[in-house]
């Protein structure tokens, strides 16, 4: 196995599914069974993704393998002299681990779908807008230049509105499509601002030019702060596609996408894709755009978590906790912890995902009825949905022995010792708090969806456990998500093969007094860079070993507390949720609406543009047309009122003339009487008359 | 001088068809149709043939080829003088690739005096080369004129209802423009003459004696050209014959006045403003820039609540022209090769969306937004191509608008002349707006239930026009993947050009 054979395996699996997004939509209309093309194809990329992972870790742990081409040649340029855009892609651990998670999630989703959609009158359509997903997707993951991630970027955003739009007949449908399009739009204004920012600098979109150019103290506009500016932009796309505060509010709305497409893309892959930016512009970051960052993390965490708590809708539930979850890993990107956000990444995608297709399946099963409110009961009749779901819900609230007490336990114990190192003590608590709030309202769904009595007998009596294309996936993710797979020590992931030899930390390339300081080694400077192994202080070291276990047994009872709290509130009902619900009215209404963000955005953004554009129209057609037509106007009105002249003036004085020598010749005319007498009795009158005149004078 | 009569073709082949056309008679439709279009599509491989025999190294923005010249009005040194460089070239092949297409695309909704109309596209067609190839600037301003006739009797002949008002408008305002224009080459010529000696319109050697000039004269030619040109455009605020002009228009008329006639404007900008009058052209490019990125947001937001598809259509364009506008006057190589890419982009998004509109405004008569819903399920190929059109119009990666935008911004970001990166931040705010009045219109047209019970019997796409629109699609799509094929056409050139006005102004690049 060699490296060209590790860049053909990565570039097939990104161009198969293209290849199946074309073949699947050209065939669908004639052969019913072209979903089975695509099925096909994807199970082929998944293969490539695996063998490929394992090639890379097996033979090449250490090295980045990178292969491009030569994409628009901008000639010679002043200055510059000639340049160009490259394409290529990037293999390091990070990439291909991301390959296999999204390629396996993907294909997941598809078998899954098989039945899920059955029926459905676009049936292969969906297929085949699954294929350009996942090629956009793995573009995102393998490129190495911020360009190319920022034209994959806005892919995904194409194929999520189209999978967000696919049931198009209902406008709830439509509308969170193009809400999703927009809003992310917004956020990656400021992404490709920032790539501007870093092309002006650099010249290059290359990552690794990038970075070797920074490292060599090369800022823009030769400033820090733009430094900083810069990755808070690129960040702002992040914003967007991650669905963090303030931009998170399309996430929710998604939901009216069919649910094994939330699954994949609105949980697991796309909305990661801002995460997994920030990973790749990491060691770019100075220490106030990391704070930046982790703020908009803890936010982000906070506010849909503390949402999630009282919505209804099984679908909107996990569509916050996403948020919040994700918030989570930027927090962690922010606070340093680079490792731990990633894993994080990985861990949530396996068990989310599950998560949604779970759910999916109660839908499936309960003829598409999604309030929690009116189910009940399910346990009995969907066990394997069930304990599934059990399960991923203990690993999204952190319980040991999941995947997720690993990563999530490696953020709070960074976010503990960033707390004790800086100061900046908020990321900690708020870490712990949102601990407790995922696993309060994951049990609650849980109570409410499976155990108790059934609400809504009708439907009960007609659901049954999914088939087993539906099952199988949901068992796959659950055994991804045992910890097994990542470390053998489950109370520590740091000593497991993940954390320990796939995903190390990169050294930063941030001049030293932009940093954190923690991120500053003193003291085995040369070496540990030389090494490309340490970028933290040994205080930060030291620091992380010393949180490790109180954040751990502090995450621990969190959560158990969280588990608790909705036990006896849903399970036992000895604490009454109604009552709760309304001795704190605002409290529970400001969660309920969202904290009126929609609302806010309504008024601000939409109805503002909306009279803005009105008065725009109205100041075209009536000012800026106006005055065109004015001027048509002034031109008529000065020709009318040169026509009259013309016509009594000019021409009058024409036909004055004319009228004055017809009167006199009509006078005259009757002195020419043709008789000889006439004139001779008229000159003899004039000769008398100029005969007196001359006398007289 | 080496001489080549090639190009005399692309102008006598258009003519000469047109013509010819006068001994149909007028009641065989068909012969008439197939003659107008085996017209266009001579007229295209000729231009192929040009473009093959191109040498795309030629370094300089004032060396062209294929030259032909012939005195024409001696005692002035004025003469028929054409040639063409990469810039031209590009934009003579987007005119005789649309042409046969729109010529096609008028099959069944052309029904009157088909002889006359498809007389007037021949002639039109011929007008546009002229423009695009002449070399002497009384050639270039007859061509210039003599278009305005057949595109002011396609609109008052075959428009819409207020037909007559609109053709006038369009007619007048940019003739009004234009009288201005022959001022200024009137009065450039004999400024001119004074250090060649005897008086000339002939481009090359005006690019010679031109920039020495003092500013205030510069300042002066420059704006008696630049108005002409930004009405043409049309540049904000400029632009209210734009939106009359393209409802009333038929389809024909509406694809070729924004895939073509626009074009000569920014075209004009570039092969006469700069060149001609560096010093000026700096000197200004910031409040020209600054109507440019007004009417990228202000054509995009008034596009927003227009309620009839092609008046959306037509604000949409003000939008996109203001983005070429920027591109030109950022005085960069990435910024000028952005303005030309996306002239061609816009020709080929834009014409394509015109003719959507007009594929379905012949089976319901109605352009109104509000009169549509629902109907992606009845037409679901139609419905695949507006999107992909419409994509490309909001410039999403791996379609043509994205790479025309992203190197207008890139230049304006680096600018050294504007020296502001805020034009190109507004600018590219504007790509936002694109997504919300396309995505809009197109949610209210194709998404949610059928609105009416006579949409449920409308056609899909035939195969003519399913043949158009392939057609286009396959330029959207490549140019979006792999722009290099079109970019190195002008590279040469835009540098050329950047770097000449930049050292004539004493720039130096950071």
């Amino acid at each position: 196995m060699n490296e060209s054979t590790l860049i053909s395996l990565s570039l097939f699996a990104l161009f198969a599914p293209l290849a199946g997004f074309i073949i699947t939509l050209l065939t669908g209309k004639r052969l019913k069974t072209a979903y089975l093309i695509e099925n096909f194809i994807i199970s082929l990329v998944l293969l490539a993704s695996i063998i490929a992972l394992f090639v890379k870790l097996a033979y090449y742990v250490d090295k980045d393998i990178v292969s491009e081409i030569t994409w628009i040649d901008l000639g010679i340029v002043p200055i510059m002299g000639k340049l160009s855009i490259e394409l290529g892609i990037l293999l390091d651990n990070v990439s291909l681990i991301m390959m296999f998670v999204v390629s396996l999630i993907s294909a997941l989703v598809h078998y899954y779908s098989i039945e899920y959609m059955r029926g459905d009158k676009r049936y292969n359509r969906y297929f085949a807008y699954l294929g350009i997903f996942t090629f956009s997707m793995m573009g995102i993951v393998l490129t190495h230049n911020i360009l190319m991630m920022y034209i994959f970027w806005e892919l995904v955003g194409l194929s999520s509105y189209l999978l967000i739009g696919f049931w198009y007949e209902k406008k709830s449908a439509s509308d969170a499509g193009k809400k999703a399009f927009i809003v992310n739009r917004i956020g990656d204004l400021g992404m490709f601002a920032g790539i501007l920012m870093i092309f002006v600098t650099y010249h290059t979109f290359t990552f690794d030019k990038i970075f070797a150019a920074i490292g060599e103290g090369i800022l823009p506009f030769n400033s820090e702060f733009w430094l900083t500016a810069t990755g808070i932009l690129l960040f702002c796309g992040a914003i967007g596609k991650s669905a963090q505060f303030p931009l998170h509010v399309w996430l929710p709305d998604a939901m009216e996408g069919p649910t094994p497409v939330s699954a994949l893309i609105h949980a697991a892959t796309m909305v990661a894709a801002g995460v997994y930016m920030v990973t790749r512009i990491f060691v770019m970051l100075t220490g106030d755009a990391m704070l930046f960052i982790a703020t908009i993390g803890a936010l982000s965490a906070f506010i849909p978590a503390t949402i999630a708590l009282t919505q209804t809708d099984i679908k909107k539930v996990l569509a916050y906790s996403t948020v919040s979850q994700l918030g989570y890993m930027v927090m962690a990107l922010g606070v340093g912890a680079y490792a731990f956000g990633f894993f994080h990444l990985v861990t949530h995608a396996f068990f989310k995902a599950g998560l949604f297709l779970g759910s999916g399946s109660v839908i499936h099963s309960m003829h598409h009825e999604q309030d929690i409110m009116k189910m009940g009961g399910l346990k009995k009749k969907m066990p394997i949905t069930y304990w599934t779901f059990l399960f991923y819900s203990l690993a999204i609230s952190g319980i040991p022995l999941t995947s997720g007490f690993l990563s999530k336990d490696g953020i709070l114990a960074s976010a503990m010792s960033f707390g004790s190192l800086t100061g900046y003590h908020i990321f900690a608590v708020v870490g712990f708090l949102v601990a407790l709030l995922t696993a309060f309202y994951m049990f609650r769904l849980l109570i409410l969806t499976f155990h108790g009595e059934p609400k809504d007998h009708h439907k009960f009596d007609h659901a049954h456990e999914s088939p087993a294309l539906m099952t199988v996936p949901l068992i796959v993710l659950a055994i991804l998500s045992i910890f097994a797979f990542y470390t053998l020590n489950p109370l520590d992931a740091q000593q497991g093969w993940v954390l320990n030899k796939w995903i190390t930390t990169p050294t930063s390339v941030v001049p030293e007094s932009a940093r954190y300081p923690f991120m500053v080694n003193h003291e085995t400077h040369g070496s540990a860079e030389a090494h490309g192994q340490i970028i933290h202080s040994v205080e930060y070291t030291e620091s992380l070993h010393h949180s490790h276990y109180p954040a751990m047994f502090l995450s621990l009872f969190v959560a158990l507390l969280g588990i608790f709290i909705a036990y006896m509130m849903y399970e036992k009902k000895k604490m009454d949720a109604d009552k709760i619900a309304g001795s704190m009215k605002p409290l529970y209404n400001f969660s309920l609406n969202k904290w009126y963000f929609d609302e806010l955005y309504g008024v601000i953004a939409i109805g503002a543009s909306l009279r803005l554009t009105e008065i725009l129209k109205w100041f075209d057609n009536t000012i800026i047309d106006g005055i065109v037509n004015g001027s048509g106007w002034i031109t008529k009105v000065t020709s009318a009122i040169s026509g009259w002249f013309d016509n009594w003036v000019i021409d009058g004085a024409v036909n004055a003339v004319a009228y004055i020598s017809g009167f006199f010749g009509i006078a005259l005319k009757k002195t020419q009487t043709g008789k000889v007498q006439t004139y001779v009795a008229l000159a003899v009158f004039g000769v008398m008359v100029f005969y007196f005149a001359m006398r007289l004078l | 001088m080496e001489t080549s009569t090639i190009l005399n073709y692309l102008l006598f082949v258009p003519l000469a068809g047109a013509l010819l056309l006068m001994v149909f008679p007028s009641a065989n439709k068909n012969a008439i149709r197939y003659f107008g279009l085996f017209t266009s599509l001579v007229t295209f491989i000729i231009s192929l043939l040009v473009y093959y025999s191109f040498d795309s190294g030629v370094y300089g923005f004032d060396k062209f080829q294929f030259e032909f010249k012939y005195s024409w009005i001696s005692d002035l040194s004025i003469s028929y003088y054409v040639g063409v460089d990469g810039l031209s070239l590009i934009l003579v092949l987007l005119t005789t690739f649309l042409t046969p297409l729109t010529l096609l695309s008028t099959w069944n909704s052309i029904q009157i005096k088909v002889k006359e109309f498809t007389f007037f596209m021949l002639v039109l067609e011929m007008g546009m080369i002229g423009v695009f190839i002449s070399l002497d600037l009384f050639l270039f301003y007859v061509f210039w004129e003599a278009m305005l006739i057949p595109m002011y009797f396609i609109i008052g002949i075959w428009g819409g209802e207020r037909r007559i008002y609109a053709s006038v408008k369009f007619f007048i305002y940019t003739m009004f423009g234009s009288l201005l224009m022959l001022v200024a080459i009137i009065w450039l010529a004999v400024y001119a003459s004074s250090s060649t000696g005897y008086f000339t319109t002939n481009l090359l050697e005006l690019y010679k004696v031109s920039p020495a000039l003092g500013l205030d004269i510069q300042t002066y030619l420059f704006f008696a050209f630049a108005l002409s040109f930004a009405i043409k455009v049309p540049l904000f605020p400029l632009h209210t014959w734009l939106p009359d002009a393209h409802v009333e228009a038929p389809t024909a008329g509406s694809v070729i006045l924004a895939g073509v006639l626009l074009k000569m404007g920014t075209y004009g900008l570039v092969r006469f403003c700069l060149p001609l009058f560096p010093q000026a052209s700096v000197e200004y490019a910031g409040w020209i820039s600054l109507l440019a990125v007004i009417g990228v947001i202000y054509g995009a937001l008034v596009a927003m609540v227009q309620k009839d598809m092609k008046k959306l259509v037509a604000y949409s364009s003000v939008s996109h022209l203001g983005f070429v506008v920027l591109g030109i006057f950022a005085f960069t190589p990435e910024g000028m090769q952005g303005a030309i890419i996306q002239m061609i982009n816009h020709g080929l998004s834009t014409g394509a969306l015109f003719l959507l509109v007009g594929f379905i405004y012949e089976r319901t008569h109605t352009r109104q937004i509000a009169d549509y819903g629902g109907i992606a399920a009845v037409v679901p190929v139609y419905s695949a191509v507006m999107l992909i059109v419409a994509l490309s119009s909001i410039g999403l990666p791996g379609l043509n608008g994205f790479i025309g935008e992203f190197l207008i911004l890139i230049g304006a970001f680096k600018s050294p002349v504007l020296s502001n990166w805020m034009y190109a931040i507004v600018a590219a705010s504007g790509v936002i707006f694109a997504a919300v009045y396309l995505l809009w219109m197109y949610q209210r047209i194709f998404f949610g239930p059928v609105k009416k019970l006579e949409l449920r019997g409308l056609t899909d796409m035939n195969g003519k026009e399913l043949f158009i629109m392939v057609t286009l699609i396959i330029f959207i799509v490549w140019i979006g993947v792999y722009p290099t094929t079109f970019l190195q056409m002008t590279d040469k050139y835009s540098s050329a050009l950047v770097n000449s006005i930049l050292s004539v102004n004493g720039i130096i690049i950071r």
